[in-house]
């Protein structure tokens, strides 16, 4: 009995796990360094862990999941509230979408759709931010930004690989 | 659970009309958060400052560790120039020392002049040092949030300060955090003042990291090198807090550098100096007196 309970907690909480660590992602993206200009520059880990659980596991990345991330990284970073959730949300419509493109795809050609998406992200995000609130984005800064969201995803998305073999491979 | 291939020809249809449905309603719930934050409404900070404070307690587990590391790195590279540092530190100290007898000098008149003039003393100050438990440096905002919210008296409107200067003021509080803006970011506009010449002006933030001065008073000529305190002027900053220093001048504008360095923010002390300002602080009004 009791392990049947537990057998079911421990199923839930792989689950949980694509949207648990994106949340995670998004807590560790905004503590300080003591690296100058690293806040400004630093790769959008949130994005890139909502990319790979939606194209590796939709089923455990639903819409609702991406919301509730959006807003997360709204609220800590201080950026109008809704606008990181209304992209999130764009993000896995155009994933989902593209499902069957994505299935049994070879790694560079989902790091390309990374840097497509990531790039229609970014530019939703100026554009929604300056609609919005009348913030217009430093475009170089936000060009850089991009260029090294890009450039990390390999590595994140090689974590990402081993916690889901480790994990979710059974369930 | 029997025979799930049927269950799942079934209820797939629903199952997508229902995903369709709920994707739709939260865009709308986007949007629309996103048109209540444009309007300013107070819910919208509100639920933002409720996000941080739930998630504070952990950002703050997760930030302590990586504070140490830093304190041991820095610890460490103190060690190699320790003999440099002692030599740097005596010739200051006798600088210091100096300074000391001018400023008990100093003191002591403004007391006789004081006293013959009965000028009110400044109320009594307090403060809050909180630790700094993310630095949200993102794209649109300067801000960093720190672990200290309205539970220990912080309030919206206060100043944000370190021992090199002028961080920012509070722009949201939480019960148990708060958001601190940076004096670089686009909403935040200081009154100043050219520290030799009492020029008045406002340091502007723009997202970058040296603010602009403007509306300078006319004739004033802000040099390179000249200090920027704050003026005091609107209520909210008292007068003389160390701001920055000019770093450019011109057509293109002032630039200011100011002395904090913002990206090696770790506690921040927010003081109440019993200013009400020209922001709307969320003090209850004065009461009514009794009697009389």
């Amino acid at each position: 009995m009791v392990g049947a309970v537990f057998a079911q907690l421990d199923r839930s909480l792989k689950l949980a796990l694509p949207v648990v660590s994106t949340v995670l992602a998004a807590l560790l993206s905004v503590v300080p360094l003591p690296i100058p200009e690293y806040s400004m520059l630093a790769p959008n880990v949130v994005l890139i862990c909502a990319f790979y659980w939606i194209v590796h596991r939709p089923d455990l990345f639903p819409a609702w999941g991406a919301f509730l991330v959006g807003l997360l990284d709204d609220a800590l970073s201080g950026a109008p509230l809704g606008l990181n959730a209304l992209v999130l949300l764009l993000v896995h419509y155009a994933i989902v979408v593209q499902h069957k493109f994505f299935r049994g795809k070879a790694f560079w050609l989902i790091w390309a759709s990374f840097a497509l998406i990531a790039a229609g992200a970014a530019i939703v995000t100026a554009i929604v931010a300056y609609a919005a609130a009348h913030l217009s984005v430093p475009l170089g800064l936000f060009a850089t930004q991009l260029a090294l969201t890009v450039a990390i995803y390999p590595a994140i998305g090689a974590v990402l690989g081993r916690v889901q073999r480790i994990f979710l491979t059974a369930g | 659970m029997a025979r799930p291939g049927t269950t799942l020809k079934l209820t797939a249809p629903l199952k997508v009309l229902l995903q369709r449905m709920a994707f739709t309603g939260l865009i709308g719930a986007s949007v629309g958060l996103l048109v209540l934050g444009k309007a300013e409404a107070p819910v919208v900070e509100r639920a933002r400052m409720a996000v941080v404070d739930a998630v504070a307690p952990m950002l703050d587990a997760i930030g302590k560790p990586i504070d140490t590391a830093a304190r041991m790195i820095d610890t460490a590279r103190h060690y190699a120039d320790v003999h440099e540092e002692n030599r740097r530190l005596r010739e200051e100290n006798l600088r210091l020392l100096h300074w000391q007898q001018v400023a008990r000098n100093l003191e002591a008149e403004n007391r006789a002049m004081r006293d013959m003039q009965r000028v009110a003393t400044e109320p009594g100050l307090t403060f809050v040092t909180a630790r700094v438990i993310a630095d949200a440096g993102g794209a649109f905002v300067r801000s960093v949030l720190i672990a200290a919210g309205t539970r220990d008296g912080i309030a919206k409107g206060q100043p944000a300060l370190v021992p090199d200067g002028l961080v920012g003021r509070v722009g949201e509080t939480g019960e148990r955090a708060a958001r601190v803006l940076l004096l670089t970011d686009l909403n935040s506009h200081v009154p100043v003042q050219i520290e030799g010449t009492r020029d008045r002006a406002i340091i502007d933030g723009d997202n970058s990291d040296m603010p602009k001065l403007t509306f300078l008073s006319s004739g004033a000529r802000p040099q390179l090198g000249d200090r920027i305190v704050t003026s005091g002027d609107g209520g909210v900053f008292p007068p003389g807090l160390p701001v920055g220093i000019v770093v450019q001048t011109g057509e293109h504008g002032v630039r200011v550098r100011p002395f904090v360095d913002f990206h090696r923010l770790e506690a921040i002390r927010i003081v109440d100096y019993g200013l009400a300002g020209t922001l709307p602080v969320s003090a209850p009004p004065p009461q009514p007196r009794r009697g009389r």
